[in-house]
């Protein structure tokens, strides 16, 4: 785990990067005031579904990339989020926005829970553990006992929240804001922990338990909180789905979104922020393009048979990870320092 | 809402303005031009449920059939774009989106899986787009007073469980029923068909009721449960691989029941003969499709076109695979509906037209299964016909039974 570095994490002085990037993103539903695409408000929902994305990887990256502790599981923390706002949403009655909290609570505590039997285990062993939370929980879901309030194979069915009449907003442009705030208070709130006392134990855990224990840092302590916060941030996410897709159910959270968060934290760039964002939208964006690339092939090669899209992926995932190894922000900073230095020298 | 009304203002402006430069009688709705009819669907073509992919790619061979040697449907190709949503319910929010939105299709078309469907069924019903023949037995896509748009194909599961039920109510006094089921939607759709088909004083024969999940291994226990309570008359609710062993272990521990099979696991060969055929005989099942692994229908028109079709236009696949049958049905169907549009290609008559089928014949059907819908009554098919295991097929007896919902 050594090997990582923290990329720009927690390094200050290009804050008006992200702050240019966040204004270029709050900017983007304006584009439906110059457009009468009629496709504008699905091109919405995939930003939607992007920084959802975005923010599910940011929870596992906080684990993974900055506490060195690995989760195959996050889809188990993502359906249990979804599940708390569908059923407060459902059963209660409560008002969609806020159930995000409650939901990112419910999680913390699940992930907090679940990180003391994970002290146990270090690497591949809590990798495999967590593996079995994203394998049971789409099965709990479906017990007899509680299938009341989950509705079973079913699912739940829920409204999809109108805007506010005044904000003048259609509901995927609305509902794309309500991810996009969400996403930034939870970069800012993992960037600033990052950036104190707690984020640099974090990481002296992750480069070296051991020499971290001796300098005074409860590691029990930490590894915990950081698997509940990561679990919780991940459970907004969730919630954040179940409002946008305004569906939910145990096929839903299957042990392919788990190893989809995992991709898209991969590409993006394991311990970086911006990686988080991404990756978020790679995972939409690959599934996508490798079909079309699939039908693209069958159709100028005039091939017989289909080109199977996931095989595309495959080959696209490996040519990525060959020519960029730690990601694509890894392979945008090795770019950035490579040009920067040339031009030191050169002056 | 400002945009949203906008687009659909000028949505209408648009397509009055299509509808007058055409002809006057021709009217056309998204995704429909002179030459062309845009299509889409959902398939698991990834995913825990691929095995149903086979579906979309045969239909796609249909239409590809159709657009090369009769130059489509009145003229006009049909354009079908099949997408993958892994059997994932928030991928199929996701592409029936990009369908109705980017693509602008005229319809969805046997887009597969029950969650699937759930997760736009709502959506599809508010943009007005329909959702015809949806591919899942489950009872709740024939609903046209709050769901308009969306319209099943294949008898469903409440009807065919209320069948066994009726079957079993009739010949069997004071049985002693067991009923092992999935644990989900399609188990519970022949649940309470079953329940209402047994009708309420014959219900006090249940004796028990157990369920197993898609991920158990095997079903032995189940079983022996069973058969500890006393069960005469079997109710065996489940997919063809746990029938398959359901079926094994009766016959290992020699026990001997009146044995119900649900149509979804009646396949003989996928589950029949992989149980062993001899463990099979006397089980009871039913049936509305020509079962086409069996030589007996080998000369019947429909069954030749059918496989004259698979050799030219779709040799990769499988012929024993019974979604190869039943889809095929489906985009005959289809097709009908499409033609009997006419020019008048608008979401609206889609819907009408589908809606007033009367007594249609598609092929593969047993004789005697008519396509039939009504405004009021939104399940194309609804008839099925007891069939029982002898020697190596399913032989089928008594009359067409069918369940009256309109």
């Amino acid at each position: 785990m050594a090997a990582i570095t923290n990329s720009w994490a927690t390094r200050g002085g290009l804050g008006w990067i992200a702050i240019l990037f966040w204004t270029l993103l709050a900017a983007l539903p304006l584009g439906g005031l110059f457009t009468s695409d009629p496709s504008f408000d699905y091109y919405m929902f995939m930003g939607q579904a992007m920084l959802i994305n975005a923010i599910a990887i940011l929870g596992l990256n906080f684990l993974i990339g900055f506490n060195g502790q690995i989760s195959l599981g996050h889809s188990a923390f993502f359906a249990v989020g979804a599940y708390t706002a569908a059923i407060l949403m459902n059963f209660a009655g409560w008002p969609y926005w806020a159930t995000i909290p409650v939901a990112a609570v419910v999680c913390f505590g699940t992930g907090f829970l679940f990180g003391f039997p994970a002290l146990k285990l270090e690497g591949h062993y809590l990798a495999l553990a967590t593996f079995t939370l994203a394998i049971a929980v789409p099965q709990l879901l479906k017990y007899k006992l509680i299938a009341p309030w989950t509705g079973g194979v079913g699912g739940l069915i829920l409204d999809k929240p109108d805007p506010p009449e005044m904000l003048r907003l259609s509901p995927d442009q609305y509902l794309y804001y309500l991810c996009l705030i969400l996403a930034m208070l939870s970069f800012w709130v993992v960037r600033n922990m990052l950036r104190g006392r707690s984020g640099r134990a974090m990481m002296a855990i992750r480069d070296h338990a051991m020499a971290a224990g001796p300098m005074g840092i409860d590691t029990a302590k930490y590894k915990t909180l950081t698997f509940g916060v990561s679990a919780g941030i991940t459970g907004i996410a969730g919630a954040l789905s179940a409002i946008t897709v305004a569906y939910v159910a145990p096929d839903s959270f299957t042990l392919q979104l788990a190893v989809s968060f995992l991709v898209g934290l991969v590409v993006g760039g394991i311990a970086s922020l911006p990686g988080c964002l991404i990756g978020g939208a790679f995972i939409v964006l690959i599934q996508n393009s490798s079909q079309s690339i699939s039908d693209w092939m069958k159709v100028t090669f005039s091939l017989r048979y289909d080109v199977p899209a996931w095989a595309i992926y495959g080959v696209l995932l490996i040519l990525l990870m060959y020519f960029m190894p730690r990601g694509i922000m890894g392979g945008i900073e090795t770019l950035w320092l490579k040009l920067t230095h040339r031009k030191e020298t050169q002056a | 809402m400002k945009l949203t009304r906008r687009t659909a203002l000028l949505g209408t402006g648009l397509t009055t303005i299509l509808s007058r430069a055409g002809r006057a009688e021709k009217k056309y709705g998204p995704g429909v031009t002179d030459t062309e009819i845009k299509i889409g669907q959902t398939m698991p073509y990834s995913g825990n449920a691929s095995a149903y992919g086979v579906a979309g790619r045969n239909q796609a061979a249909y239409f590809r059939m159709l657009n090369e040697t009769q130059g489509g449907i009145n003229g006009r190709k049909i354009n079908l774009i099949s997408l993958d949503d892994g059997y994932s319910p928030p991928k199929t929010v996701e592409l029936a989106r990009q369908l109705v939105e980017r693509d602008q299709v005229f319809c969805l078309f046997y887009p597969l899986g029950t969650q699937t469907n759930t997760a736009i069924h709502k959506y599809m019903n508010q943009k007005k787009v329909p959702q015809l023949f949806v591919a899942t037995g489950a009872s709740k896509w024939g609903n046209p007073k709050q769901f308009p748009w969306t319209m099943g194909w294949q008898p469903d599961y409440h009807t065919e469980g209320a069948i066994y039920g009726r079957h079993l109510a009739a010949n069997h006094p004071s049985p002693k029923i067991g009923i092992l089921r999935q644990n989900d939607d399609m188990g519970n759709d022949y649940m309470d068909g079953f329940h209402e088909g047994l009708s309420e004083k014959m219900k006090k024969f249940i004796v028990a009721d157990v369920t197993y999940e898609v991920t158990d291994p095997t079903v032995d226990s189940q079983i022996l449960q069973l058969r500890n309570a006393g069960v005469d008359v079997f109710f065996n609710v489940t997919t063809p691989k746990f029938a398959a062993q359901a079926i094994k272990k009766i016959a290992e521990i020699g026990w001997k029941p009146v044995h119900y099979l649900v149509g979804v696991a009646a396949s003989v060969g996928a589950v029949m003969r992989p149980a062993g055929v001899e463990n099979g005989q006397g089980i009871l099942t039913a049936q509305y499709l020509k079962d086409v692994t069996d030589p007996r229908w080998d000369d019947f028109p429909d069954v030749r076109e059918w496989r004259a079709f698979m050799a030219k236009w779709n040799p990769n696949a499988n012929v024993l695979e019974g979604s190869n049958a039943s889809s095929y049905s489906a985009v005959v169907g289809f097709a009908h509906v499409l033609k009997q549009c006419g020019d008048e290609l608008t979401r609206e008559n889609l819907m009408r037209q589908a809606s007033s089928l009367k007594d249609l014949e598609v092929p593969l059907m047993l004789p005697g299964v008519k396509v039939n819908t009504s405004p009021t009554d939104f399940y194309p098919l609804q008839s099925l016909q007891m069939a029982k295991f002898e020697g190596d097929h399913w032989v089928l007896f008594g009359d067409m039974m069918s369940l009256d919902k309109a």
